[in-house]
């Protein structure tokens, strides 16, 4: 009965997806008998969110029950699995992850329809049916080539998916994060869409788009962050960004969401860059299917694979040539016809935020091209591999304008701005810059990108709180302190990783058990190495006592892993977490001496990386919460206005009282 | 209209073009043994289970080409697999079968339930074989020919349409 009516209630929101393109279709005609059609867009999309959350609802209580009699609940899941697994199982394979990304989208799109009242209908309508139109690719590609809810002609005895790689909290969690980003990015994309087609770029448009972005924003930044971590202290070589192609297809909506977010902050403020800010909402989508197509298809290799297969790729290639080919094919006619909007001078804050916006743009181009790089090449059959030597300095040519017109442009006034009124900031901010670049080049040889790196973070976070200045604390605007939040984030994130790379310790030695090791102020005492086991692994645990400038010592445990279905090491890192950085520790091989290979790293500040990014994310809450208190409370100020004047033109209209004696 | 708006167009169709060319003609293959085309390497393995035979090297040798499968009785798709292994056997191909981190009493209880279609299983307790030959898991199938070379290796389960094939190159190997 469950699947029958999760795949009935996906069948039902297929069809009330249709009802929306047709019914906000009809509704851009602007005659009376489109107006009269065009009012059921609104409904359908909201119960057609309701209908795909009960399919993802039932999808889920079928993990919860562990149903065998469905195939894709006796493929990944087992009755044995604890029950938090068991749920997470849910969203852990292709299908339900599919579900989950439908359910996101039916959500938003119910949302959106349901509370947005200020766009014009026009706008409102072609949104809702472009809305529509990218549901319904996807229902498609649920119902047709992954049904979730296909049944077993026999039902299995017992479920087969035991895995315990896949039982890990992060990895459970990461991936849902993402999704919700990618998809927040399909709203803009609609409103993007629906605001081009009908030839409405206005800041209330802007104002209206804003809080969607900023929301898909800030699950991105969330996952992208816990998505470093887990790789960080999982996979144990000790770095936290292998510019991966998967990594990269998360970072690369995140690079657009940002560029979007600023330059919706433009048009919502100052009605300026309105064609640049339709085609970021575009791009930003793009790259969040772009990602879903490169991880799905295979056609990249990446330590990620999961769920590769070059049907399903088919099937998402032909919905991306749909959607972002029709977006950029409409975008090609159309935005001529929209006019880019109020002037401003060079030196303003509108200027700081397109400069930055062209170097966003930039760094998501130089990513994007060496995720594709590989596979260009490969069409020529020559196999390549592009990496941080690619990555890291090519990023940085933009990345460093950016930090700097970053820590400046806050401060810059709307319009126009004459720069020596900032004498004093940019002074300190030059001046604090520089003495920290001179500083770290007498102590030491460290990377040239390291130092600037440092220099800038101390410098962006000395920045990030210039706003402040001269301002009641009590009186700065929450949207504000979300962007002084975010901003410091990135100088907290940007130190962590400058610091990781400069300072890092390393030591790899071959060890017996009771030998000593010596690392920075960290002693390091190899107690013992025992084998244990697992349900379907087994490691060699190191006991290591550590010990930082003679204080008390801490036991930690690394493990080599040997899984063996499949074949597979992994390596268990141990890691100890103190304010000024984390020691990483993890064990290798035994040589045939009997010795074991030791590798333990001190990474000074690396943890402020996850911090910084766990800041930005704040930032994004603190801007959503005040931008919608400020809305909520001007439509609470125009409604009262309204019945004001209708009371004021009732009084009028009706017969005067007799004055009381 | 101005043609500077044309040029995302352009960049994305490129890219949608060489996406799905690579889709149509891209590879998907795994990681082959480096040990195809190489000798058996020398192994001699106790009985796996009561009542067969344990296996070496030297039962590879000599007579018809025979198929050594990887396989363990806690593998799912070894179960999958288990009724192609049949008909093979019924076509009179010799299956000598290695078993992968087991226990006599489950090889027992997997060959009651989905049928035996070996005439000997070594136990592989460490893994030590199937290392040696370049298998990466559980179950693969290699064929050897009569002077007890690594002919052919096949990764995962044997699916129906496989036992075709795999008769083939037995024939071919002779």
């Amino acid at each position: 009965m469950l699947a029958e009516l999760g795949l009935a209630a996906l069948w039902l929101a297929t069809a009330l997806a249709v009802l929306q393109i047709a019914s906000g279709v009809m509704g851009l005609r602007g005659d009376a008998k489109g107006d009269a059609l065009a009012i059921y867009a609104r409904p359908a999309a909201v119960v057609q969110a309701f209908l795909a959350v009960l399919a993802f609802g039932l999808l889920l209580w079928a993990f919860a029950i562990t149903d065998l009699s469905i195939k894709l609940v006796a493929t990944n899941s087992h009755s044995m699995k604890p029950m938090l697994y068991k749920l997470t199982g849910t969203w852990g394979n292709h299908e339900g992850s599919m579900l989950l990304w439908v359910a996101v989208l039916a959500l938003s799109g119910g949302l959106l329809a349901g509370l947005e009242r200020r766009l014009p209908s026009k706008t409102m309508n072609a949104t809702l049916a472009v809305q529509g139109f990218v549901a319904l690719g996807f229902y498609a590609f649920l119902l047709l080539s992954s049904n979730p809810f296909e049944r077993l002609p026999i039902p299995a005895v017992e479920g087969t998916g035991l895995n315990p790689l896949l039982q890990d909290i992060g990895l459970a969690i990461h991936p849902p994060t993402l999704y919700v980003g990618y998809v927040g990015l399909s709203v803009a994309f609609s409103l993007a869409m629906g605001a081009l087609i009908a030839k409405q770029v206005t800041p209330d448009f802007a104002k209206v788009m804003r809080p969607w972005v900023l929301f898909a924003w800030v699950f991105l930044t969330l996952g992208i962050t816990a998505g470093s971590y887990w790789a960080y202290y999982e996979l144990g070589w000790g770095g936290w960004w292998f510019w991966d192609p998967v990594e990269n297809s998360s970072l690369m909506p995140w690079l657009a969401a940002t560029a979007l977010l600023h330059s919706v902050s433009v048009l919502a403020a100052r009605d300026a860059l309105r064609t640049w800010t339709i085609m970021l909402g575009v791009l930003a989508f793009s790259m969040s299917m772009l990602g879903t197509f490169l991880v799905r298809s295979g056609v990249l290799t990446s330590v990620h694979a999961f769920a590769v297969d070059p049907e399903r790729g088919s099937f998402i290639l032909m919905l991306l040539g749909l959607y972002i080919g029709g977006a950029l094919a409409i975008f090609a006619v159309r935005a001529g016809s929209i006019s880019e909007g109020k002037r401003f001078s060079a030196s303003s804050r509108e200027g700081a935020l397109v400069f930055n916006n062209v170097m966003l743009s930039a760094i998501l181009a130089i990513v994007l091209l060496g995720t594709l790089y590989p596979l260009l090449t490969e069409a020529f059959d020559v196999r390549v591999s592009v990496g941080p030597p690619y990555f890291n300095p090519a990023g940085a040519i933009f990345a460093i304008p950016m930090f700097i017109v970053m820590a400046i442009g806050p401060l810059l006034r709307w319009k126009q701005d004459k720069p020596a009124r900032l004498q004093f900031e940019i002074s300190l901010i030059a001046a604090v810059a520089i003495s920290i670049v001179s500083l770290v080049a007498i102590l030491g040889d460290y990377s040239i990108l390291a130092v600037l790196g440092l220099a800038l973070a101390i410098a962006l976070g000395i920045a990030a709180l210039l706003p402040l200045r001269g301002r009641n604390i009590r009186r700065v605007p929450l949207a504000t302190w979300g962007m002084i939040f975010a901003h410091f984030g990135v100088a907290v994130s940007l130190f962590g990783m400058a610091s990781e790379s400069a300072f890092t310790q390393e030591r790899l030695a071959a060890v017996t058990p009771g030998s000593t090791e010596q690392l920075g102020d960290w002693n390091i005492e190899l107690r013992s190495v025992d084998p244990i086991a697992g349900p379907n692994w087994t490691a060699v645990e190191a006991r290591i006592a550590v010990s930082r400038g003679g204080g008390e010592p801490i036991i930690i445990t690394p493990q080599a892993r040997n899984f063996w279905a499949p074949a597979q090491a992994t390596s268990e890192s141990a890691l100890v977490t103190r304010w000024d950085g984390q020691l990483y520790a993890v064990i290798g091989d035994q040589a045939a001496d009997g010795r074991w290979q030791l590798r333990v790293w001190w990474k000074p500040f690396v943890t402020f990386i996850w911090y910084g990014g766990l800041l930005i994310s704040l930032g994004g809450i603190l801007s959503i919460i005040g931008r919608v208190r400020v809305d909520l409370k001007r439509r609470d100020a125009v409604r009262k206005g309204k019945e004001r004047r209708e009371d004021k033109a009732a009084l009028s209209n009706a017969p005067q009282p007799e004055p009381a004696e | 209209m101005r043609p500077v708006f044309f040029i995302p167009l352009a960049l994305f169709l490129f890219f949608a073009g060489l996406a799905g060319y690579m889709l149509v003609n891209g590879r998907f293959e795994s990681v082959p043994s480096h040990m195809i085309d190489k000798p058996l390497p020398e192994f001699s393995l106790p009985p796996a289970v009561d009542g067969l035979p344990g296996a070496s090297r030297a039962n590879f040798v000599g007579g018809e080409p025979k198929l050594l499968n990887v396989w363990a009785s806690w593998c799912l798709p070894c179960i999958a697999e288990a009724p192609q292994l049949e008909a093979l056997k019924e076509e009179g191909v010799e299956v000598i079968g290695i078993a992968i981190r087991d226990k006599p009493e489950d090889v027992a209880d997997f060959l009651n339930r989905y049928g035996n279609p070996y005439t000997r299983i070594g136990a592989d307790d460490i893994s030590q074989l199937q290392i040696e030959i370049g298998a990466a898991g559980v179950p693969e199938t290699f064929v050897i020919d009569a002077q007890g070379n690594i002919r052919h290796q096949h990764i995962g389960d044997i699916r129906a349409d496989d036992v075709p094939r795999l008769l083939q190159i037995l024939e071919d190997v002779r």
